[in-house]
């Protein structure tokens, strides 16, 4: 049986001592876990090491840990795959990041993760009273939107992973993001509108995502908690045109109407109207807005003494020679009033399989267009 | 030679034109044919996709028609990697649902185009074109002045790394190698730091700066401190806030910054002996007026 190195980052608070890495020797079969291999080097090496598991099956998601840098649960992570990532043949195990260790490999989920989820109000809250005789039900394709929120088992490996929780602790975070979805997207529920407005008016909520994809990377779920914080976007935005002060609506629009007009990105106009919710004018001229240009202005003039940013190109910005078709496309989808979505967790990658709700909806706008 | 529908986005044109004018210069010596898609639109960085799917996976299979109609390419290339992960993010979509995909070509028809499902195809930015269609031997033979002694911290972008499901990690496991093993072949010593794969934070600098320079920040700091003479980019976007943003990112951090960040052609084409200026090198916010006397002061061999 094939011999592993763990270097396994060790804390005691209780010792008064910083943390420190201890190496640990362990048999195992390659298509073990590596959760097994820390069990083995607590069980036949050092009974002190810390580790929260259960289940053992990817289904409780109580040992999130890092392997080799990458955050994962350890019960989900064959020990030969860990060691193809090891350098120098040891595989590295810390806790996670982004929250504090309790001991060992154990973090505090309190204070980081089960906070920010409390924090987007994780419940229900019926549109109407519930039925006295009966279940609330739905139908199931009404359902089927939210099923990948519904898929995570907070075990907050995305919470370690997130880049942007890592610059800014106050950041809501991936996993509440994605349970904050799971009630939006529900027909049940009644405080669709305040939910969205809510998230997008927090400085460091729905904007606050720099849309790394290391959550979507990590999870052991395919809970793409990315994906979900763009629905919230989306739905925000589009559906009820919430103007937040993070210039998260302004910046959308700005961008999307910079390419129907132009067709390549007029990146000098990006700025002011993003600031102006969309608007060049109400970029320019209010107090808010004229506010954060100035706070550009180092940059931009950096820009201009560097060569990079000409005079010329501040103000003209060629259209693409077939713009006419560009605008074609826009006006095609965005007034055909469906909104069309494939999403691959439901209809598979590659398998050119076809899902129901796509199906109707792709029908519905192609019949609204001919007609 | 190699031929290439070649997408350049629009920083690269826009605010960034050292790039474009970089690749412009660079391609030949490294025997890629370069057809410029001059009526392709934008990738819609994942913004345009945010607010409509249906609208960013038309937009992008536009311009995979467009690459597809190029006669004789051997694929598409782009030089950007929030380019090359919001095309993979499309194309994606496109090829797993054929209902979906003939839905969005008729957008196209009234131009007469229409995106082909075809798994040999590929969109490819320059980095993983060098690595995987040149090859880092043939790279080699063709350096003429190796950056001997030059400590190059590699910063990939998001984009062209993650998730690596989508962008055909199976097929070639080492793409988040690449910068190094490129940085490598030019005779340069790649510098290993904290940052290399995280963001940059340029998505959200118009909605919450101060996370968005920090990130910036704390990456260019843990290049220094770990002994960069500079940094190189695939990513135009990363460049925006690494180096335009980079001393305003200097005041987020509580750290002295002032390291130049080249673009990954700018680098190649040091090696292949092409001078600063001709790769705008000027043309950056951070001097890169040390390096560039560095390099120019190593020596240049006839090419092999």
């Amino acid at each position: 049986m094939p011999e592993y190195t763990l270097r396994i980052r060790r804390f005691d608070p209780e010792s008064g001592e910083p943390p420190y890495w201890r190496d640990y020797k362990v048999e195992l079969a390659p298509e073990r876990s590596v959760l097994e291999a820390i069990l083995t080097a607590k069980g036949q090496e050092d009974g002190s090491i810390a580790i929260r598991c259960s289940c053992r099956a990817a289904i409780c998601g109580s040992c999130g840990v890092r392997i080799n840098g990458r955050s994962a649960l350890a019960c989900n992570t064959k020990v030969g795959e860990a060691q193809e990532t090891a350098r120098d043949g040891v595989i590295v195990i810390e806790p996670m990041a982004n929250m504090p260790v309790v001991k060992d490999l154990v973090t505090d989920m309190e204070s980081v993760h089960w906070k920010k989820i409390r924090r987007v109000t994780p419940w229900l809250i019926p549109a109407e009273e519930p039925p006295a005789d009966r279940e609330y039900t739905v139908p199931a394709e009404a359902m089927l939107d939210v099923t990948q929120t519904m898929a995570c088992i907070q075990c907050g490996v995305c919470m370690s992973a997130c880049l942007s929780l890592e610059a800014d602790p106050e950041f809501i975070g991936p996993a509440p993001l994605a349970k904050a979805y799971r009630f939006v997207g529900d027909p049940r529920d009644g405080m669709t509108e305040e939910r969205l407005r809510d998230l997008a008016e927090d400085p460091h909520g729905l904007y606050d995502c720099t849309h790394c994809f290391s959550c979507v990377e990590v999870c052991p779920k395919d809970v793409a908690p990315m994906n979900q914080i763009m629905r919230l976007r989306r739905r925000a935005a589009e559906d009820f045109g919430i103007k937040d002060r993070n210039n998260g609506y302004g910046h959308a629009v700005a961008f999307t109407r910079l390419i129907e007009k132009y067709g390549t990105l007029h990146e000098a106009q990006l700025l002011p109207r993003t600031f102006g919710d969309g608007s060049l004018v109400k970029g320019q001229t209010e107090p808010g807005a004229v506010k954060q240009l100035l706070e550009n202005l180092p940059t931009a003039l950096r820009g201009l003494k560097s060569g990079k940013v000409t005079p010329k190109k501040a103000f003209f910005h060629p259209r693409l020679p077939d713009q006419k078709e560009i605008k074609r496309i826009f006006r095609e989808i965005e007034r055909h009033g469906e909104r069309i979505e494939l999403n691959l967790y439901i209809v598979g990658e590659g398998g050119d399989e076809e899902d129901a709700a796509t199906t109707a909806a792709i029908a519905a706008a192609e019949g609204r267009q001919d007609s | 030679m190699i031929k290439v529908a070649y997408w350049p986005g629009c920083v690269a044109r826009g605010f960034a034109p050292e790039l474009h004018g970089a690749v412009a210069k660079v391609a030949p010596l490294l025997d890629i044919e370069l057809v410029e898609l001059d009526r392709a639109n934008c990738c819609g960085a994942g913004v345009i996709a945010e607010h409509n799917q249906e609208l960013a996976d038309t937009l992008n299979a536009r311009t995979f028609a467009l690459a597809q109609r190029v006669e004789g390419a051997a694929g598409m290339m782009n030089i950007c990697s929030t380019c090359q992960g919001a095309q993979s993010e499309c194309r994606e979509r496109l090829d797993a649902s054929a209902s979906y995909r003939e839905h969005i070509n008729k957008h196209l028809a009234p131009e007469g185009l229409s995106y082909r499902k075809d798994d040999e195809w590929w969109n490819k930015n320059l980095l993983w074109l060098v690595v995987e269609e040149i090859g880092l031997e043939t790279l080699r033979s063709k350096v003429v002045r190796p950056l001997t002694g030059l400590k190059v911290a590699p910063f990939y972008g998001c984009y062209i790394v993650r998730p690596t499901r989508r962008l055909g990690f199976d097929r070639y496991p080492d793409r988040d190698k690449y910068l190094s093993m490129v940085i490598e072949a030019l005779g340069a010593e790649p510098v290993e730091y904290a940052g290399s794969h995280k963001c940059c934070g340029f998505p959200i600098i118009t909605m919450n700066r101060r996370t968005s320079l920090r990130q910036a920040g704390r990456h260019l700091a843990d290049a220094i401190e770990a002994g960069a003479d500079c940094l190189v980019t695939p990513c135009p976007l990363c460049h925006l806030n690494l180096d335009m943003q980079q001393p305003e990112a200097a005041k987020f951090v509580g750290h002295e910054l002032g390291v130049p960040v080249l673009h990954f052609p700018q680098l190649l084409g040091l090696a292949l002996g092409l001078s600063p200026k001709e790769l705008g090198m000027g043309k950056h916010v951070v001097s890169t007026r040390e390096i560039a006397k560095r390099v120019e002061s190593l020596p240049v061999a006839a090419a092999a």
